[in-house]
Order: structure tokens, then C-alpha cells, then sequence
């Protein structure tokens, strides 16, 4: 009866297989590793790996083994802070200008599995932030601002357009979320209503004129705003691609999250300070007129108004100039942004290239401001800083434009860098930061494993003892369950974090509650006089129902976590999930495969090692009142344990 | 070995009014302290700026406060962490600057004392994370609860489903009067922890009620009560060796964890404790209160349409 048919055991056999050789690739663990690829033509070759391994030797870190795998040059190391060292030592040597980086060096870690293992797609656990140390940042793109900078632009062409058509307005700027204009007569209005709506299909005209017959409000259509919305966070998630690049790490992860958050996790980085600074930053140039009428000089000197379509900025010098509002440029037209010397002064300056669009209008521009200045304007945070106003010396074709100011080599290199990566479409701040130094790392790994281990031998040393053989079973079961877990876990490459180790532990904690059901169970029914092989089976049969319902509550509660948490929880209700799928597998399949290989063939089977059967004397059981406890005496009454006996006795009556 | 050599079922319902006054003075007393001393929410829920900083020489706490108020920052919390050497300091949230800027600058100055100083950790949560992490813990938990009352409710019946919910809801309440009263830290770890002992605990109720109603269908001269006290009777070892268990493994995390699972583990150890608690005294009590009868858990035989042409339809033995 108590027999598994053949194919139950196959399944045991191959579950076992494929759960030691996923789980096999932690054992092997992961080595502290430093990578090295190519950016910006940097070549990645066997000469490259020697090469490096002369650096590490004149610098004494010894590698504990070098390879080159066709794509990266990797060095391993028995620790983080060699790994450091071997990284910063790398990085100087191969990157002899800092400005013009060949190579990317990076660290990482790097599985010690055999060749084999990996063929088969079988990785270690993928170790969270909180595991491996490094940064986790969450940033929100300022949306409103995008949609902003939007009908800015578009204010400005459409300026630059009615001033051909010879339209005249009072007023044609932005306001809050409109644009807003006011005409001087009505066939200007038509003017500019007619190049709204051919020029510009983004906009949407406002029924009502909102100040005066020749006036004019428009905004952008909804689909507009949320396609410049969905724009906004893809060149924010492009742009710090780039960026991250540029700060040497190996696996960065950068993922949207909702509607205008994107999740940043730089695992290894240790310089955090820099990095916050590169991603916090927000750049983008705007070029301008400066206006050096006499009227703006007398504002500037603080005697008279400042006209009307001008705007103060602070420049690097601690001065200050008028600018007009009209953005003859923005970084939207720019393809690339270079750090190099000025070829006159020797200066640090940063190099532009600009678009077609742009180079037409700067070519415009600067034809017909020949000894005007221009200002190219930073704008960081909402906040602008003119970087250099520079003198228009002639007319500059081509859309390669120089920035030269009091730059330092490092901010050169800065500018250029955020320049270069593109200019942000909209601002991004912050709103989530999470830094893990590598020892903080490592100690938690060592810590969670430590838990985990100790709680599982005291539960095997019980459970031996109590329940004997079927205790040493329930073990093995547990066991498995243990190493399913960690192979799920390793095949879905799922992230494991220190809530997630202490929810491998809660998890065996509670599957042992299964094997103990049906421990008990089994103790029962042999206590009331069932025979083994009937005592074993029904055990099973009857523990099953109760051990179903009781999982599903706990399922609920990790389903829960799961769908509502986020980051470490996420990776708690994760484990969790899994431990208890895994634990109805082993507790109940498993387990049960085990005992009927060893006792389901036994056909005179007379007794079974499950711990000591412990039954209240006959003698307790007399007859006697009908007090409620003596129904239950009877039917605990001992009875021998070889003659089958019906399950159920009937209290005995007698009657005086 | 048999730890539970028990000869008679142990009368537990007749002391239920005692054990559920005891219950409910406990609840109340956790509502009490929770409303008069409220959780000690972590930076996760309220927001600021959490650093560990490490020193290779015993950490001089007076030292880091006076070098943090020079800062502007007297509010700062800072507290030993782990052993000797760590630290631990909290900033809640300055307005008008971000937290970037915060932990640089206090690591300067950190760094300015004494130079031997090591940033092991830093957490920054904006205000608005922290509030959004908050509601998503509330979601987290109605979502437990109702899913748990609708399962119970189609497993067994509604009386049951009300009783187990209830008690173990005692339960989690009883466990945040702990953390309110100690003013332990409450971070999103212990409230996961919260809520898989809620799990568990509610399971711990399921193994009662199963029982409850096999022995229903077993001893039909029994009434509620004895069934009830059979019920538990028969578990209750399996209800000790399980907690047993799952309390060794809450205690090696407590000892073995570190500080980042200790309160985890805490949260763990006094929920599972409580869980016992409530699930054999209070789950079944509550049960029985609502009157729960066989008919709830047995359907009745059920009104198969009689065959005209069987000669014994309606024969009744």
C-alpha cells in the first residue's frame, strides 16, 4: 500500500538532479573581479591582458587568475580591497587622461563556476545591494518641467516666425502651462493662429481669447504632453546609460518605475559623492542674445526697469549680464559636446557640434550679430549661470562652436561629460538613495547564512530524536527544500537580500511544521491501534488536507508583500513564496517517496521507528460515570499493536 | 520520547472566559501604549537620512553629537549599533536641502574629527517614498486580512473565518504594542515580519479547525465544547514542536543576525510566541462564542431528488 509507483521516483531523481546542479554554482561562490572594456576605441586584446597584468605586478596585487573572454579583460581577487586597489591602479594607468578615458575598468563580481555549469545557464543567486555593497538611487523626472521647456522652444520659433511674417505682437511668451499672446491686429492674430496650427500640431488653441480681441492662448494637447512626458523619462534612462558608463560600472541596472521614476543601482561603486553629483546633475545649455542696449545697462546698474523680454543671469565671474528671453539654441541641438584646449590660449574649453537645425540658426545668428555677444547659459536646476558670453567674431558655418570661460580642466571635463551624454530633457532629483559599503557586504552575508545554518541543525538534532528514523527523514526533507530553494532562486536569478536569507530561514522553520503534522499524525493513528503500513498511509493522507490549508494562508500573506513591497521586502516575499511552494514539494512528495522506499515493501511490517508510542494504562479507562472525559479515555485505550483493530470504540457502558 | 503523554482531553474551553479576559487586557494595553507612544517609525516611513558609520577604534558617541550640532544638525539621533565601533545616526529631513547633500556633508565633518572614520551605509528616503511606503505597508496588510476571512470563510464558514481573523489580529496588535512600547525601531522588515507571522498565525488556527471538524464528523454524541477541547487536545503537540521550531530558527536569527535582522527577529519571536497564545485559547473560544454548531462544518446530508422507481427511496435506518 504504501508504494510509489515508478515514475513518482523518477521525478524524485530528476528533481534532486537538476536542483544540486542549479544550486551547485553557489557553492563555487563569486570572485571580487575587476573588468576591463572598451570605450571610445580602447582595444580589448590578449596584449591588453598581459599589459595589465604588468601593472598589477609593478604595483604588487598579485590576481588569483587572469583571462580574456573575447569581449573583457577580467582580473579576479581573493577580496574587495585588493579588488579596490587593482581597480584604481588599472584605471590610472590604462586612463592616462582622465579626460579621454580608452578604456571602462570596473568591478564587479564574477561567478567561479566551472565552464560547464554556466553552458548550462546555471549562475550563482543574483546577491542584492544589501549583499554586495554599492548604491541604489531613485530618481523623479520633474515632468512639468519638460512639458516646459517644451513651449518654451516652441515660443521662440514662433517669435522668430512672425518677425519674418512681419506680425506684430505685444506679447508672446509662456505662461505656467500656456502660451500666451497678444496682437497688435487682427490679421497678426490670423498670422499667428494659421502658423500654430500648420507649423506646430503639438499645440491646441483655447477657444476664448483670454485678454482682448487680438489675444491668443494655447497649450499643448494632452497626447502631446504625455508623449513629451514618455520622451522625458527615455532620454533620462538614455542619458544616464551614458553617464553610468563614464563611471566604470559593470552591471548597472537603470529601470523605468511608474510613470516618472527611474530606479538606479550601481553595485560596486564606492565613490558615491561623484556619482550623486554626475546623476543628480542636471545640464542643459541654452544659447542666447545678450542684450547691451542702454536700457539694459541702466537696469543692470540697478537705475531703471529692466525691458521687457530680458532676463538677468549670474555669470562664472560673480558678475552679472541681460540676456534675452529668446532661446535661439538648446541642447536638443546638440550631437556632441568635447573637452579639449583652446588652440590660442591653451585653455581648458569645451567643444560643440550642433545639429543641422542648429547650425542653420547659429549660422543666422551669428550672420547677423557679427560683434554681438551670445551667452550660453548652464542651466542646473531650474537655475541658469552663464558659462561664457562670448564676442560673435564672424559668422560660424559648419555648427562647431567652441565654449571657452574660467573652466578648470575638471570642470571642463564635467560640462563636457554632462554635455556630451546629452542634454537632459527634463531635471531629475533624487527622492531615494541607498549606499552599502562592500565589508557592510559581505558581514551581512555571513551573518544571514549563519542564521540560517544554526536554526536548521537545531531542528535536525530534534527532530532525529523525537521522531527517530522519521525525524532523520523529515530532515532530508528539509534538506531538499533548502537546496530547491537556493536552485530556484539561482534559476530564476531572482535578487536574494538579507530579508530575503531571513525568509529562507522563517521558511524552514515553518516546513517543518508539515513533517511534524504528519509525524504526529502517523503517532496517532498507531496509537490507536492501526497497523503501520496503515498508519503510515493514512497519516499522509489525512495530514495533507490540513497541511494544504494552513500553506495557503501563509501564501496569501507572501503574496501580499509581494504584490505591495518593493526592494528588500520584495525580495523577503519573494523567498518566501518559493520556500513554501518547495516545502509542500518536499515535505509531502519527497518525505513520503523516502518512507515508502524503505518501509512500503516490508509486507509483515511490526513496527516503524517513529519515536516512542505513548499510551495511557487500560486500567484508566474503567467504566464508570459518563463524565465527559471518559468518552475520550475509551477510545485512547491501549490496545496491542499487532491485531488490526476498528479506528473507533465505543465508550463502554455499564449498567449497574 | 513523547513530550505529551496525555490521558484525557484537557478542558480548555471551560477557562475560555479567562483566557479571552487576558487577551483582551493585553490588546488593550497595545492599543494603549500605540496611541500614547506611538511606533518608532524608521527613516522608510517618515523619511531623512540613516548612515553607519564605522570606526577602527571605539566610537566616541558624545563626540560625533557635538560634531554633528556644530553642523546644524542637533536633531540628529546617534546611537552604538551592532558593537563598539559602529554607529548609527539618524537625520530626519531639512527643509530646502536633499539628502545628497546632507550625507556629504556630514561625512565631512565626520571625517574632519577623525579621520579614521568609514561609511558603511547611507539611506536617504524622500518624504513622499516615505509616505507611498506607509500606504503600501496598510495595503499590504487589508490585503492579507481580507484575503485570509475570504479563504477561511469558503474552507470552513464564516464563524470561524471571523474568530481566526480576529484573534490573530489581536496578535499582530499586541506585537506593535511591543515595538510602541520599548520604542523599538519599526522598519519595513519588522512589518514584513508582521505580516508572515499573521500568516502563520492564521495557519496555526486552520490545524485547529481542521480538527475541529473531523472530530465533528468522528464523535457525533459529542457537543461543541467537548469537540472543541478534543480538537485541541490532539494538536497540541503538534502546535509546541512546530513553534518550537520555527522559534529556533527566530532565535538563531536573533543571535546570529547581526543588528540588521535584530528586530526582525524580535517581531518574529514575540508573534510566534503570541500566536500560540492565541490560536488554541482564543480562535477556538471566539469560535464557539459565535456559536459555531456541526451542522456549520458538515453539510447535511443533502436533498438528493428520491427515485421514483427505487422501492427504498426514503428509507431511513
Amino acid at each position: 500500500m504504501n508504494r510509489y509507483p515508478w515514475w513518482k521516483y523518477l521525478i524524485m531523481v530528476v528533481v534532486l538532479v537538476v536542483g544540486v546542479v542549479y544550486a551547485l554554482p553557489n557553492l563555487y561562490g563569486e570572485s571580487p573581479s575587476v573588468q576591463i572594456s572598451s570605450t571610445n576605441g580602447g582595444k580589448v586584446d590578449n596584449a591588453l591582458l598581459l599589459k595589465g597584468e604588468q601593472i598589477l605586478d609593478a604595483a604588487n596585487l598579485k590576481p588569483d587568475s587572469a583571462d580574456f573572454n573575447g569581449a573583457t579583460v577580467n582580473y579576479r581577487f581573493s577580496n574587495t580591497s585588493v579588488q579596490l586597489k587593482a581597480r584604481d591602479v588599472l584605471a590610472k594607468a590604462l586612463n592616462p587622461n582622465a579626460d579621454d578615458p580608452r578604456y571602462v575598468v570596473a568591478v564587479n563580481l564574477l561567478s567561479r563556476s566551472p565552464a560547464w555549469l554556466t553552458a548550462l545557464g546555471a549562475h550563482p543567486m543574483y546577491l542584492g545591494l544589501d549583499l554586495r555593497g554599492g548604491v541604489h538611487f531613485l530618481l523623479q523626472v520633474d515632468m512639468q518641467a519638460a512639458v516646459h521647456k517644451k513651449l518654451d522652444s516652441i515660443s521662440g520659433e514662433l517669435r522668430r516666425d512672425l518677425r519674418d511674417k512681419d506680425a506684430r505682437y505685444t506679447k508672446l511668451e509662456r505662461v505656467g502651462d500656456t502660451l500666451q499672446g497678444v496682437f497688435v491686429d487682427a490679421s497678426a492674430l490670423n498670422t499667428a493662429k494659421e502658423l500654430i496650427t500648420r507649423q506646430h500640431p503639438d499645440l491646441q488653441l483655447a477657444p476664448q481669447a483670454p485678454a482682448g480681441p487680438y489675444s491668443l492662448s494655447a497649450s499643448l494637447t494632452p497626447a502631446a504632453v504625455s508623449q513629451e512626458e514618455d520622451y522625458a523619462i527615455k532620454q533620462n534612462i538614455q542619458t544616464l546609460h551614458n553617464r553610468i558608463n563614464e563611471l566604470g560600472v559593470a552591471e548597472p541596472i537603470i529601470q523605468q518605475q511608474g510613470r516618472d521614476r527611474v530606479v538606479v543601482e550601481l553595485p560596486g561603486i564606492q565613490d558615491v559623492a561623484r556619482a550623486k553629483d554626475i546623476l543628480g546633475r542636471t545640464a542643459s545649455l541654452e544659447v542666447r542674445m545678450v542684450d547691451d542696449s542702454a536700457a539694459a545697462q541702466a537696469a543692470l546698474a540697478g537705475q531703471g526697469p529692466l525691458p521687457a523680454g530680458d532676463q538677468i543671469f549670474p555669470d562664472r565671474d560673480g558678475g552679472k549680464l541681460v540676456v534675452k528671453r529668446d532661446v535661439l539654441l538648446t541642447g536638443d541641438n546638440l550631437t556632441d559636446a568635447q573637452p579639449g584646449f583652446d588652440q590660442q590660449t591653451n585653455e581648458p574649453a569645451v567643444f560643440l557640434t550642433l545639429d543641422s537645425k542648429g547650425s542653420r540658426i547659429f549660422q543666422q545668428v551669428t550672420r547677423e550679430n557679427v560683434g554681438k555677444r551670445t551667452a550660453m547659459i548652464l542651466f542646473d536646476r531650474g537655475r541658469g549661470e552663464i558659462i561664457t558670453a562670448p564676442v560673435i567674431r564672424s559668422e560660424i558655418a559648419g555648427g562647431r562652436v567652441q565654449i571657452s570661460g574660467h573652466m578648470t580642466v575638471q570642470e571642463a571635463n564635467d560640462t563636457a561629460l554632462l554635455l556630451r551624454a546629452g542634454a537632459l530633457a527634463a531635471p531629475m532629483n533624487i527622492i531615494e538613495e541607498r549606499t552599502v559599503g562592500p565589508s557592510l557586504g559581505q558581514q551581512n552575508i555571513s551573518q544571514g547564512f549563519h542564521s540560517v545554518t544554526w536554526g536548521f541543525v537545531a531542528i535536525v538534532i530534534f527532530m532525529s530524536i523525537y521522531y527517530m528514523f522519521f525525524g532523520v527523514v523529515s530532515s532530508i526533507g528539509l534538506a531538499v527544500n533548502l537546496l530547491l530553494l537556493v536552485a530556484v532562486l539561482s534559476m530564476l536569478q531572482a535578487t536574494l537580500t538579507l530579508p530575503g536569507i531571513a525568509a529562507m530561514a522563517l521558511a524552514l522553520g515553518m516546513a517543518i511544521d508539515s513533517n511534524v503534522l504528519i509525524n504526529e499524525r502517523i503517532r496517532e493513528e498507531l496509537r490507536n491501534g492501526a497497523s503501520p503500513q496503515n498508519a503510515i498511509f493514512h497519516g499522509y493522507e489525512r495530514a495533507w488536507a490540513t497541511i494544504f490549508d494552513s500553506n495557503v494562508t501563509t501564501l496569501i500573506a507572501g503574496v501580499a508583500l509581494l504584490i505591495f513591497g518593493s526592494g528588500a521586502i520584495r525580495g523577503f516575499a519573494v523567498v518566501h513564496v518559493l520556500g513554501i511552494l518547495t516545502s509542500m514539494f518536499s515535505a509531502v512528495f519527497f518525505s513520503r517517496g523516502i518512507i515508502n522506499l524503505w518501509y512500503g515493501r516490508k509486507r509483515r511490517l511490526h513496527s516503524i521507528s517513529i519515536g516512542q508510542i505513548w499510551k495511557p494504562q487500560a486500567a484508566e479507562a474503567t467504566a464508570g460515570a459518563l463524565s465527559s472525559g471518559a468518552a475520550s479515555d475509551a477510545v485512547k485505550a491501549g490496545k496491542p499493536l499487532d491485531a488490526p483493530t476498528p479506528r473507533t470504540t465505543k465508550p463502554r457502558r455499564k449498567v449497574h | 520520547m513523547e513530550f505529551f503523554r496525555i490521558k484525557r482531553d484537557i478542558p480548555f474551553m471551560r477557562n475560555a472566559l479567562t483566557f479571552n479576559v487576558v487577551s483582551a487586557v493585553l490588546f488593550v494595553a497595545a492599543v494603549f501604549f500605540l496611541f500614547t507612544r506611538g511606533l518608532n517609525l524608521s527613516i522608510e516611513f517618515t523619511g531623512g537620512t540613516v548612515m553607519e558609520v564605522g570606526y577602527s577604534q571605539g566610537a566616541n558617541i558624545d563626540g560625533i553629537r557635538a560634531t554633528l550640532s556644530k553642523l546644524g544638525y542637533a536633531d540628529a539621533q546617534v546611537q552604538a549599533y551592532g558593537n563598539a565601533n559602529d554607529v548609527v545616526i539618524r537625520l530626519p529631513l531639512h527643509k530646502g536641502e536633499t539628502s545628497s547633500e546632507q550625507s556629504t556633508k556630514v561625512m565631512a565633518g565626520l571625517l574632519a574629527a577623525d579621520p579614521q572614520a568609514q561609511q558603511r551605509r547611507t539611506e536617504f528616503v524622500g518624504p513622499q517614498v516615505g509616505s507611498e511606503l506607509a500606504t503600501d505597508g496598510l495595503k499590504a496588510l487589508a490585503l492579507v486580512i481580507f484575503g485570509i476571512v475570504a479563504y477561511l470563510a469558503v474552507r470552513f464558514e464564516w464563524k470561524f473565518s471571523v474568530a481566526a481573523i480576529l484573534a490573530n489580529l489581536h496578535d499582530v496588535i499586541i506585537v506593535l504594542g511591543f515595538f510602541a512600547l520599548f520604542q523599538w525601531e519599526f522598519s519595513l522588515p519588522v512589518l514584513a515580519a508582521v505580516l508572515a507571522v499573521l500568516g502563520y498565525s492564521v495557519n496555526e488556527s486552520v490545524v485547529i479547525f481542521d480538527r475541529v471538524r473531523e472530530n465533528f464528523r468522528k464523535y457525533r454524541k459529542y457537543t461543541t465544547v467537548q469537540v472543541i477541547d478534543s480538537a485541541i487536545t490532539n494538536t497540541i503537540s503538534r502546535t509546541v514542536i512546530t513553534h518550537g521550531s520555527t522559534l529556533a530558527m527566530a532565535f538563531s536569527m536573533f543571535f546570529f543576525g547581526g543588528p540588521a535582522l535584530h528586530y526582525f527577529a524580535l517581531a518574529l519571536i514575540i508573534g510566534i510566541s503570541m500566536s500560540i497564545y492565541s490560536s488554541v485559547f482564543v480562535a477556538a473560544a471566539l469560535a464557539m462564542w459565535f456559536g459555531v454548531k456541526r451542522e456549520d462544518l458538515i453539510k447535511p446530508g443533502g436533498n438528493k431528488p428520491s427515485d421514483r422507481n427505487d422501492p427504498n427511496a426514503g428509507a431511513v435506518v
